[in-house]
């Protein structure tokens, strides 16, 4: 008896709402075994994992505040993955971003001015652009690998963003800590409701949602880049430009996520500190494809990873499991989650012999 | 071996794609020495039913008995082993090395090249089919290559010879030799296989024939008794119209010229072009013969824009457009059908309805930057109900429909664009008879509507079935144009080998 995947002649499409409860149920039924032999309880620790964190207006507000980033970038990559265009250079765009922003809060900080928020937004997307706009140039004029250049930028953005919080932005009020001065209020996101962490930036991620979706369902631009992508050779033939979907596709992810590390300086942070990210840039790689590439799935590709993050934080303080086995366990939800497409496009079937 | 007893013998063959059935009890006997025909469209079922008989698909159902006793074929290894030895329509074969190592991988035994190359030599002089062991792949012609697959099948002395549409990349001369050798072959008591959709050879070789159709066995027959038109009709199941051509009225200006085109091969292996000139007229069909790989691949994205040259080396209605991108020879009514369907021509896992969007912007289709999907889908669904496309909608993925479907749609939807110069790659290849002359008469409606039409085609019936003129690429080349009253199969498949003062420079 053997095992065959045969491809299906049209895709199951409600394979596509399936899949993923498929792939929940796996890792409930899995990480339960794993749990047992543990010898911890299945249910208490599922229960910490996925309902405690969501449990209290505070617990939403970090869900929702770290969903954000991870969705605004995990849109911008969208685009250019869609065309092949492969920037794993995410979290240095954001922390350029983020440095951008932080400059202008720093030095205009002081006047109370109204425009500073709105120029920080700016110049937030501008300084991912910038940096994004390095391999766009490096692949669309030379054919230069995007996977490598983007991947060592974001070594050198942290490089810089350290020589400035060691240096030229150091707080002079610092106590020497390697950090910028504190932002004023007006070059900060006004918190939403009283003691929640949770900002107004959240929608500039809600806007971006709906331009996304405009840009890759309904835009012609959007279209030939999801072409370039599918098939290279057809994009040649109908003229489609591929070094313009080189740049669309590095720039529009530059800004997205020169924009999220806008929203996390002037957000949670308030502050240009030497580590910025907790890893949204590369995060947001599994987010987009975790969210099949389409902009909704990127929604609950980023609500679905930020409450991972909780839920393990979670259980190891609650229960005190070791953050290993929480990064096992999301792990495996991840590996069925993908596993599980497969069935949209596959059948399995069981061969006697 | 029983003495008397068929070599193979199929009994109710069954097998099952998801969504149809490629095989629905089909029974055929082949006797040793024998020359069988298996006749039908693409589709029909013929290749996955050899792909059963050697093992590289298993069946749902039915029994294989060999020399008279049942077997099982697991493995193409298998079929070896059993001597049932396979020629594939697409060669796999190493570009890079020579022919005795690319028959050394491919065959199992000790690693001995010398001892493999005298044997080589031993069969390419026993059956007449010249191949040089030492010789490096890529310098081989697509006759030579098929003589290697031949060779390499032969050193396993097989009992069957399975040949899939062998002669589709030959000249008439070099299908003539092939024969010969198939003839000795069978006289020695190897029995063939021989796959094909074109009645005149399987008429003029075989001994006997099974026509599939829809995947069922629908009639047997002498094809050295029956007629062509008989052997189509079971083929078909109706009767051919034939193409209807009014006579040509050319306009006297071209509307696409090459002038002196000149390019280097981006691939190493490639052919480069040489000084190479054409012009197509309004009104006129105008068609490049040649065996694949003598530059056609290249002069077509040059004609396309996919590849540019010095701006006036390519002219669309007098004006230089060699340097311009696809978008800008499009937009001055340039249209192009390619010879790869899926993945060129139209995006495998996208609907038809993108696929039409793919070249066509006009007509509302995109407004303002952004599409407009009704009028998309509408734009899908005319070409499928003005052009015959078998599927199930606009909404249907161009790789869920056969060759010959997709085919029509890209044919439709570059006619569609009322192109002034359309261009068309193997315009039938692969492609059922129906649909065959649906197309070709599609293509001369187009001309005689005004539009100038290239066709670069391999099969000659083709190209003096609908062409006004015919000219024959060979080594990067291009012969004179000749009317096609005026020159013959003869003529042209002489000059598809090389033969010809037109050619005398480049040798």
């Amino acid at each position: 008896m053997r095992i065959v995947l045969e491809p299906r002649p049209v895709p199951l499409e409600p394979m596509r709402v399936g899949a993923p409860l498929i792939a929940l149920a796996l890792t409930i039924f899995v990480g339960s075994l794993l749990f047992i032999a543990l010898g911890l309880n299945p249910l208490t620790t599922l229960r910490a994992y996925f309902i405690e964190p969501l449990s209290t207006s505070g617990g939403v507000s970090e869900w929702l505040l770290k969903a954000s980033p991870l969705i605004l970038i995990g849109l911008g990559l969208t685009v250019g993955f869609r065309a092949n265009v492969w920037n794993i250079g995410a979290e240095g765009m954001f922390t350029m971003g983020a440095i951008a922003a932080g400059w202008l809060a720093v030095r205009f900080g002081g006047g109370g001015h109204a425009w500073l928020l709105p120029a920080m937004v700016v110049a937030g997307a501008l300084g991912g652009i910038g940096w994004a706009a390095i391999p766009a140039f490096l692949k669309a004029k030379a054919n230069a690998n995007e996977i490598l250049v983007t991947l060592m930028l974001n070594y050198v953005a942290a490089l810089i963003l350290s020589w400035l919080v060691n240096g030229p932005m150091k707080d002079p009020d610092g106590m020497n800590y390697p950090q910028s001065a504190p932002f004023e209020p007006s070059a900060m996101f006004p918190p939403l409701f009283e003691g929640l962490r949770i900002n107004g930036s959240i929608f500039i991620t809600a806007i971006a949602v709906v331009l996304a979706w405009l840009f890759l369902d309904r835009s012609f631009m959007g279209f030939q880049m999801s072409v370039g992508g599918a098939a290279p050779t057809a994009a040649r033939y109908a003229g489609f430009s591929r070094s313009r979907a080189i740049w669309l596709g590095l720039l529009i992810s530059g800004a997205t996520a020169g924009l999220a590390g806008m929203m996390e300086a002037a957000g949670p942070l308030g502050q240009l500190t030497p580590v910025l990210s907790p890893g949204y840039g590369f995060t947001a790689i599994i987010v987009a494809f975790v969210g099949r590439l389409t902009p909704l799935g990127v929604v609950f590709g980023g609500l679905l990873l930020s409450l991972l993050y909780l839920g393990g934080e979670s259980v190891q303080m609650s229960l005190n499991l070791p953050a290993s086995l929480a990064r096992t366990f999301q792990g495996m939800l991840l590996f069925f989650l993908l596993a599980a497409d497969v069935l949209i496009l596959y059948r399995v079937r069981i061969k006697r012999r | 071996m029983n003495i008397g007893a068929s070599r193979l013998e199929l009994r109710s063959i069954t097998k099952r794609y998801p969504g149809i059935t490629a095989n629905d009890c089909v029974s055929l006997t082949v006797m040793p020495g024998e020359i069988h025909a298996v006749l039908g469209e693409n589709g029909a079922g013929k290749s996955t039913l050899m792909k059963i008989i050697y093992g590289a698909v298993e069946a749902d159902s039915g029994e294989i008995l060999w020399n008279g006793k049942p077997v099982a074929i697991p493995n193409p290894a298998a079929a070896r082993r059993l001597g049932i030895g396979m020629v594939y329509q697409h060669f796999s074969l190493f570009e890079s090395v020579s022919v005795a190592e690319n028959i050394a991988v491919a065959t199992s035994g000790k690693f001995d090249l010398p001892a493999l190359s005298t044997r080589i030599t031993e069969l390419s002089e026993r059956y007449g089919l010249p191949v040089d062991p030492a010789r490096l792949l890529h310098h081989l012609s697509v006759g030579e290559r098929q003589r290697v697959e031949i060779i390499r099948c032969l050193l396993q002395e097989p009992r069957l010879l399975i040949l899939d549409e062998p002669t589709s990349v030959l000249t008439p001369q070099a299908v003539r030799r092939l024969f010969e050798v198939l003839r000795q072959l069978a006289a020695e008591g190897c029995s063939i296989l021989y796959i094909s959709h074109k009645l005149d050879e399987i008429r003029e070789l075989c001994d006997s024939a099974t026509i599939l159709r829809g995947g069922r066995v629908v009639g047997t027959a002498d094809p050295r008794e029956s007629s062509a038109a008989e052997l189509a009709r079971l083929m078909v199941g109706a009767e051919l119209q034939p193409v209807h051509r009014e006579p040509v009225v050319r306009e006297v200006k071209p509307r696409l010229e090459a002038i002196g085109l000149s390019a280097r091969s981006d691939d190493p292996f490639g052919i480069d072009l040489g000084d190479l000139s054409l012009a197509v007229h309004g009104g006129e069909i105008f068609g490049i013969a040649g065996v694949s790989g003598n530059g056609q691949a290249e002069l077509l994205s040059l004609l396309s824009g996919e590849r540019t040259a010095d701006a006036d080396m390519v002219q669309l209605d007098m004006h230089p457009v060699g340097d311009l991108p696809v978008a800008r020879r499009r937009a001055r009514g340039l249209a192009f059908v390619p010879e790869e369907r899926l993945g060129r021509g139209a995006v495998p896992g996208m609907t038809l309805e993108d696929n039409g969007l793919l070249t066509n912007q006009t007509g509302g289709l995109v407004r303002r930057g952004f599409i407009d999907r009704r009028q998309v889908f509408g734009f899908a669904r005319k070409i499928i109900a003005q052009f015959d496309v078998r599927c199930t909608g606009p909404t249907a993925l161009a790789r869920s429909l056969s060759g010959g479907n997709l085919q029509k749609f890209i044919v439709g939807r570059e006619v569609s664009l009322n192109p002034r110069v359309l261009i068309v790659a193997q315009p039938t290849w692969g492609v059922d008879v129906a649909a065959s002359s649906f197309i070709r008469q599609t293509l001369i409606d187009l001309s005689r509507s005004g539009a100038a039409v290239l066709v670069i085609s391999e099969e000659l019936e083709e190209l003096f079935e609908i062409c006004d003129r015919i000219a024959v690429i060979y080594q990067g080349r291009l012969s004179p144009a000749k009317p096609r009253a005026e020159t013959s199969v003869e003529e042209i498949g002489l000059l598809m080998a090389g033969v010809g003062p037109a050619f005398q420079r480049a040798a």
